[in-house]
């Protein structure tokens, strides 16, 4: 019974926030209903005796991916809301509409057809050995290889997002730069004459709005690159 | 239905299926790139619920072992996808999904 209790308010905080994430407007408000998912699905880690996943989820994902998302949010300054009303690409709610249903039907008619008195567990774990011993003991003999390579796997995108995130040289800060305007009015005809080759055309209306907002803000950002 | 109030697998499951469409939806759906990778998040999650469920249901920690990985997996593509929105997002300001088909050079 406590079970299902504590399913049922895990599951509606899991459902919530991944609502939340899509439907936000603000980058900021989806990051912190992930949070709130991310905390639901610890609180199902536990209700399914795998602690020590509990607790790194909630050490890696809730303290260090979501920090990194907001640092990302905060640093960019992408907090404006994205507007829901434009679809750019014609029919794509409803093809996404029906990639989710169709992804959410299979389980659902799998649950429908169940028989609820078979539960499937085959028995219960060994209760002296700790999750954590289990898996640790899993994850250095049958795993070993596995788990050597997740180490090249960090390393690689550790040099990754360093080479990726760095400044172009020559660029030390964003307000000093002795013939930076005109170089940034040079990438933003390239970037014009780009859009144009692509065939990309801008409405009018919400770029110049976005020029206005970063202009009264005077945050930095250039109206020029932004304009193109 | 009164009589399975147990919590059986097939809960967690269903669960799982239901964030993992909500993220599919939601990566369909949006534009703006942070957005979207928070909905990769969400997917991956969906499944590591699975993987979890499944280790119990068959009482094998193999599957936590995976949920392991698929953690570590998941940090990496966050480092190297933000490191490329912030790359992005610093040579045009506002670029959402649509524009980064644009990025040459």
């Amino acid at each position: 019974m406590i079970e299902l209790i504590v399913f049922v308010f895990a599951a509606a905080v899991c459902l919530g926030g991944a609502v939340g994430v899509v439907v936000s407007r603000n980058p900021v408000h989806s990051a912190l209903s992930l949070v709130a998912t991310l905390f639901g699905i610890a609180v199902l880690f536990v209700a399914q005796e795998a602690n020590f996943l509990a607790a790194v989820q909630v050490i890696v994902y809730a303290g260090a991916i979501v920090v990194l998302f907001l640092f990302v949010i905060m640093l960019l300054g992408v907090d404006e809301s994205d507007e829901l009303e434009v679809e750019p690409l014609v029919g794509q709610r409803t093809a996404a509409a029906v990639v989710g249903l169709a992804v959410f039907a299979l389980p659902v008619m799998a649950f429908i057809s169940t028989d609820f008195t078979a539960t499937g567990i085959l028995g219960d774990r060994d209760p002296d050995v700790a999750d954590i011993k289990a898996l640790g003991e899993l994850l250095f003999t049958r795993y070993l290889y596995a788990f050597e390579i997740t180490s090249l796997l960090l390393v690689i995108a550790v040099v990754g997002a360093v080479l990726l995130a760095r400044r172009p040289p020559g660029r030390v800060d964003e307000i000093v730069d002795p013939g930076q305007t005109e170089h940034e009015a040079a990438l933003a005809e390239r970037f014009a004459r780009a859009e144009l080759d692509a065939g990309y055309l801008p409405k009018d209306s919400d770029t110049e709005e976005s020029a206005a907002e970063s202009d009264a803000e005077g945050t930095g950002t250039r109206p020029e690159e932004v304009r193109s | 239905m009164i009589a399975a109030v147990e919590v059986t697998p097939a809960y967690y499951l269903v669960l799982g299926s239901a964030l993992f469409a909500i993220g599919a939806g939601g990566l369909l759906v949006r534009r703006n790139p942070l957005v979207m990778f928070m909905c990769v998040e969400l997917m991956l999650n969906a499944v590591t619920l699975t993987f979890v469920t499944f280790s119990r249901m068959l009482d094998d920690v193999g599957g936590q072992a995976v949920v392991v990985f698929v953690l570590v997996v998941a940090a990496a593509e966050v480092v190297v996808g933000l490191a490329i929105i912030v790359a992005l997002l610093r040579k045009r300001p506002g670029a959402t999904a649509d524009t980064a088909a644009l990025l040459e050079g």
